[in-house]
Parts: C-alpha cells; sequence; structure tokens
C-alpha cells in the first residue's frame, strides 16, 4: 500500500522510544522504555494486566502524553506541537479492543470521514478507496449498513478498513481481539497477518500467542511498567529468561 | 349439559383468554366511561348555569373590556374600545414574546454551562456545579419573586437612572435603550436580510458539492456570518439609512423616546431562562458525557482535530441524548411562564384567565380558552422537536 513511500524514505526507523518516562499523578506507569521499531517490522507486545501495555501504545499517537524521554515517529519527535501530533497521528492507525466505531455513521461513513476531513480527499475517491479495504476485509457487502448492525467481528473488521483509509505507515493494535466471541477472532487475525504479509509496520498488544508464533518478529513482554524481556517469537516461547516471563507464559499457556 | 354446549363454553372461555380481543374490550369499555363522564359533566354544568343565570357562549368576546394593560406589544389597545378578543390576543403575544426569548435564551445558557461543568479548569467547573444546584434547588415562584422584588425593583428611582454610555438607562422602572424607527425605503433592509438567509443555505449547498468534488473545505459559518451582516447594511447604505435613531430621554418624570423593556417582563424572563438553563446545562452535560470517550479517541488517532471531532462525532451522537429532554424543557418553560400573575406580567393567564375572567364571569370559556392555548402550543413544541429528533436519531440493529 505505502511500499512505494516507504522505498523512498531514507530512514528505516519506524518508531523509537528512548528513556521513556510516564507518570498517572503519583503512579509511575512506564519506567526507562527503550525501544526501536523498524521499518516492516511486526512486534507483538504482552504482559499482564496493568502492566502498561495500553498506555506505551497510547503514548505513540499522543492519547496519552508521556513526562519524560523521546518519542520518535517517522522520523517526527513527539513534542506538545500541535503540527507535529497531527502528522503523526495521520501516519499511525490505531485499532482498539472495542472497535470505537462512530454508531451514528454508516460503514462506509466511517471509513470516508478522516480522508474527507484531514486528506481532503474528494467525496467519490474517498469512497472508492473505502470500498477496496472493505473488499479486503471481506465485507463490502456491509458499506450502507451501521455498526450497530453488525457482529463484533465484522465491527473489528471495519475499524481496521476505517484506519487503513487514512494510508498509515504504522498499526497499532490494543488487544483487538479480546473483545470477541472466540468464533470471531480468526476473521479478526486473518486480517491482520494478511496485513503483516504486506509489509506494514505493526505493534499489537495481544496475548493470541499462535499469531505472535506467526507474524511476530520480536515479542515484548512487559510488566509493571517496564519491557522485561525481548526476543523473536521461538526463542521467546521456548528459552524466556526472566523468571516472571517464564510465570506469565506458564499461565497463560495453560489458560489459554 | 350436552357435550356440544361444554365445547362451545370452553370456547368462549378460550376467546376471552385471548390478549387481542381482550385488549379489544377494555379498549372499548374505558371509551363508554369516558364519554359517560364527559356528558354526564357537561349535561350537570349546563343545567347549573341555566339555574344561575349565567348565559354561555363567547359573546363576552366582542364586548370592550374596559381596564388598563401594562405591557402592550405589536398591538394598540384602548381601555375603552378594545375588546376581552383584544386582551386574549394580547396575553397571548406577551406568552409568546416571554417564552420564545425564554427558549432562545435559556438554550444559550445552558449549553455554556453545560459544557463549563465538563471543564478540567476546577474554579469553572465549580462555578457551573455551584450554578446548577443553586438554581434547580429553589422554587421558580420563588426565584421570580427574588428578581423581581429584591433585584428589579430596589433599582434606582427614574431621576436616579444608572447610565451605560449615554443611551442606555437602567432603573426601577426596567431598562431604556436607543430605538430604530424605520421611515421610507426601509423595506429593503429586512428584504437583504432575506436575501442573505437565502443566499447562506445555497452557500452551504454548493460547498457541500464542492467538497465532495474537489475535498476543499469552504469555511460556511463565517462566510454566511458575513453575508447576513453584509448585506443588509449596503441595503441600508443605498437607501441612505431609512431609518431615525429614537434616543431615550430624560422628562420632568419619566424617560421618554427610545425602547423600554419593563421590569415585570425582565424579572419574569431572567428567572424562567436562569431556571431552566440550570435543568439544560444537566442535560448537555449527560449528553456529552453519554458518549463514550472512546468515540473521541477513535477520532483523534484518525488525526481528526478537537474541534472537528467535536463537530462530526460528539455532538450528533450527545444531540440525540438531549434532544427529548430538551424538548420537555422548552414545554416546561412556556407553562410556567403562567406564573407571571405572581410578577404582574401582564401574560395570556394573568389577562385573560385573570381579569377578564373576572369582569365577565365567564369562567368556563375563560378557562377552556387559556387552556387550549398552552394546548395547542405545547404540542406544536413538540411536534417540531419530535421531528428534529426523528432526523437526528441513530440507527441501531
Ligand atoms: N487514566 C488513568 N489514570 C490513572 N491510572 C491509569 C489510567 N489509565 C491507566 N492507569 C493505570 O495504569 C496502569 C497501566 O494501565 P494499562 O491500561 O496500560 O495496562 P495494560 O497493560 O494495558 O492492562 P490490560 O491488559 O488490562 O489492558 C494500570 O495500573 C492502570 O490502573
Ligand atoms: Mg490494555
Amino acid at each position: 500500500m505505502s511500499e512505494a513511500a516507504m522505498t523512498q524514505t531514507d530512514i528505516d526507523v519506524a518508531i523509537q522510544l528512548i528513556g521513556m518516562h510516564k507518570w498517572y499523578g503519583e503512579f509511575h506507569v512506564l519506567k526507562d522504555i527503550n525501544l526501536t521499531v523498524e521499518r516492516g517490522e511486526k512486534i507483538v507486545v504482552c504482559g499482564p494486566s496493568g502492566s502498561g501495555k495500553s498506555t506505551m501504545i497510547r503514548c505513540i499517537n499522543r492519547l496519552e502524553e508521556h513526562q519524560q524521554g523521546q518519542i520518535i515517529v517517522d522520523g517526527i519527535e513527539l513534542t506538545n506541537d500541535v503540527k507535529k501530533i497531527d502528522e503523526i497521528r495521520r501516519e499511525v492507525g490505531m485499532v482498539f479492543q472495542h472497535f470505537n466505531l462512530f454508531p451514528h455513521l454508516t460503514v462506509l461513513e466511517n471509513c470516508t470521514l478522516a480522508p474527507i476531513w484531514v486528506r481532503k480527499t474528494p467525496k467519490a475517491e474517498a469512497e472508492a478507496t473505502a470500498m477496496k479495504f472493505l473488499e479486503r476485509v471481506k465485507i463490502p457487502e456491509q458499506a450502507m449498513k451501521y455498526p450497530g448492525q453488525l457482529s463484533g467481528g465484522q465491527q473489528q473488521r471495519v475499524a481496521i478498513a476505517r484506519s487503513l483509509c487514512m494510508n498509515p505507515r504504522i498499526m497499532l493494535f490494543d488487544e483487538p481481539t479480546s473483545a470477541l466471541d472466540p468464533e470471531m477472532i480468526s476473521e479478526v487475525l486473518d486480517t491482520m497477518i494478511s496485513l503483516a504479509e504486506e509489509g506494514m509496520t505493526m505493534i499489537c498488544v495481544t496475548h493470541e500467542m499462535g499469531f505472535a508464533k506467526t507474524v511476530a518478529d520480536r515479542v515484548l513482554f512487559m510488566d509493571a511498567g517496564e519491557i522485561i524481556e525481548q526476543a523473536p517469537p521461538q526463542e521467546f516461547f521456548e528459552n524466556p529468561q526472566s523468571e516472571r516471563t517464564q510465570l506469565f507464559l506458564s499461565q497463560i499457556l495453560h489458560n489459554g | 349439559m350436552t357435550a356440544e354446549a361444554a365445547d362451545l363454553e370452553v370456547a368462549k372461555i378460550n376467546k376471552f383468554r385471548d390478549p387481542r380481543i381482550r385488549a379489544i374490550f377494555y379498549q372499548i369499555l374505558v371509551i363508554v366511561l369516558i364519554v359517560g363522564f364527559v356528558a354526564y359533566v357537561g349535561h350537570n354544568t349546563a343545567v347549573n348555569l341555566e339555574k344561575r343565570g349565567i348565559a354561555s357562549g363567547f359573546n363576552f368576546l366582542s364586548q370592550p373590556a374596559g381596564f388598563g394593560i401594562g405591557i402592550v406589544l405589536l398591538m394598540d389597545f384602548d381601555s375603552q374600545t378594545s375588546t376581552h378578543l383584544d386582551v386574549l390576543l394580547i396575553g397571548i403575544i406577551n406568552t409568546l414574546a416571554v417564552s420564545i426569548s425564554g427558549i432562545f435564551l435559556a438554550t444559550i445558557i445552558g449549553f455554556i454551562f453545560g459544557v463549563l461543568r465538563l471543564s478540567k479548569n476546577w474554579v469553572v467547573n465549580k462555578i457551573a456545579a455551584v450554578y446548577i444546584e443553586v438554581i434547580r434547588n429553589i422554587p421558580l415562584l420563588v426565584q421570580l419573586m427574588f428578581w423581581y422584588f429584591a433585584v428589579l425593583s430596589v433599582l434606582p428611582l427614574v431621576g436616579d437612572s444608572m447610565s451605560i454610555g449615554n443611551n442606555f438607562f437602567v432603573n426601577n422602572r426596567g431598562v431604556n435603550f436607543p430605538a430604530m424607527i424605520p421611515s421610507t425605503g426601509f423595506w429593503l433592509i429586512p428584504v437583504a436580510l432575506l436575501v442573505a438567509i437565502v443566499a447562506s443555505v445555497l452557500v452551504r449547498n454548493w460547498a457541500h458539492k464542492r467538497q465532495d468534488l474537489t475535498g476543499q473545505i469552504f469555511p460556511v459559518f463565517w462566510v454566511c456570518l458575513g453575508l447576513i451582516i453584509v448585506l443588509p447594511v449596503i441595503a441600508s447604505l443605498i437607501m441612505g439609512n431609512p431609518f431615525t435613531m429614537s434616543y431615550p430621554e430624560f422628562g420632568r418624570f419619566s424617560i421618554t423616546g427610545g425602547w423600554s423593556l419593563e421590569p415585570e417582563f425582565l424579572a419574569l424572563l431572567l428567572g424562567l431562562s436562569i431556571y431552566t438553563g440550570a435543568f439544560i446545562a444537566e442535560i448537555v452535560r449527560s449528553g456529552i458525557n453519554a458518549v463514550s470517550h472512546g468515540q473521541t479517541e477513535a477520532a483523534h488517532s484518525l488525526g481528526i482535530r478537537p474541534g472537528l471531532t467535536t463537530r462530526l462525532v460528539i455532538l450528533p451522537q450527545a444531540l440525540r441524548v438531549i434532544v427529548p429532554p430538551l424538548t420537555s424543557q422548552y414545554l416546561n418553560l412556556t407553562k410556567n411562564s403562567s406564573l407571571a400573575t405572581a410578577i404582574g406580567y401582564a401574560d395570556i393567564t394573568a389577562l385573560f384567565a385573570g381579569t377578564s375572567l373576572n369582569q365577565t364571569g365567564q369562567a368556563i370559556e375563560c378557562i377552556m380558552i387559556t387552556m387550549l392555548f398552552y394546548l395547542s402550543i405545547s404540542l406544536l413544541i413538540s411536534m417540531f422537536m419530535n421531528w428534529y429528533n426523528k432526523r437526528i436519531a441513530l440507527v441501531e440493529r
């Protein structure tokens, strides 16, 4: 999709977090986060509940503000500068656990809203693009329906299509399948796998270890606001270094 | 009992167990009871009136009223020749005047304080909270008396009017300000205003089409605002300012010239809109709160700026929660305007269901007409708001 754009740039680092800290009041949520994501890399983030996974990826598109350290996305450093925040948000797509589709707009309008108002795309063109992505996530026939009329899996696929319509170079996923019934999980994961195969840079917070094994270049384990361990999936699952990782893996492998 | 008869019996019982048949039966029963009751009351009343020699009918409407009225808008009223029908019309106009301006003002106050109540700024937030809590918990009648007796009546006498600039006076007889009195050629100004409004609609449609085709966004709001201000000004210049200004001036006992707003009107308007505004603020706050924060986050993550997010995502969803209770606030305000009697504002209740009724003794007719008036206004407001609500309603599963 944006492959042409990718080869043109010299920057092959998509995201860089350098010594990043965040507090909620007194509470130290993220402690000295250092992370470099290369272009086209797929990262899976896992860790116990409350460890700061969501907070970390939400800092990348400024849904949360960090207080110390640097965040550099696509060569642009995130500061309080509204222009830069806008620029970064246009390049970074995000998919939420609870879909967050706009219930007062049709599926098609959900997908064309941002292209029309942010990228100033003519309507016909925005709709054509939207239909293209709705076909990719395999629900073009739902275009005229409202989100409330779709199943959870379908809604999440619309949410993915909606993000893709802005032609982002980076996609963030925050537990995209945890609000779904088991039989709908695979349809969403399939969409994400095909996206990964096309070379999209992705950070996914998920506990779907099968997904991590198939697509991830690196798996990150977080606990208590710190990145405890990171390794390619095979190494991560077969030979986890820290005790906390081992404990966590034994727990989710038991339950899953 | 033969077997057949027993079957019939069972069939009868079963029929009455069918909810649809039951529903029809009960509906017929209720209608019969209501019709019977109304007929009984009507007959009784007619008989009693006849016994006491009170003529019924609406002839009294064309009789001269023979009393003066404090506030007369849009009409000429003469205590000798004007009839009770004129009194009714003045009452209606006065009620509409205070209700319409009250709805307008209450909506503005309500939306401002509703949004302030959500502010992250502690001071602003608390000010809004105190306003809402204090105002909602004091009876409206007491608040009206407060504005009339405790605020507006203790303002300085006319002779010592407080003045703002040279032409704006505040005293215990109300507020005086300059008036614009049309002279020949004035007609072009309202025509220009009308043209500006039509042009604004056209500009809006054109801007939509252009955005669809080219993607460019046109500053519709500012251009239309400009049109609506500039066109009438140009019209006025073309006709050589076709109006004379009348400035309030001090006479011996009173201020003459200009326009004035009486304290009764001001007190009622302030009381109604500040009271209803507090309720509307609560409605607006909860409407905006009802839209989940996830909606804002999704819009932001797509690169949509905060202002546009409010306009395109939050407001359309909040409005569908806000409109139904807002409608009932508008109805409340209109009906509450009948408390005008307490502070002597000449609304339909005070004038027609009050003075006219006392003078003519036509209680049933006066009360009926007054009730019919409030009912029609309320139904009109409801119809309009229901239409608006349908337009913005949400499609669910
Ligand atoms: N707005 C907030 N104010 C205060 N504390 C917060 C806020 N948001 C999150 N937290 C706290 O920050 C910590 C990290 O939250 P976060 O949502 O990032 O965890 P997570 O790893 O995504 O967990 P989960 O797997 O349950 O989604 C939690 O302890 C949470 O209680
Ligand atoms: Mg989370």
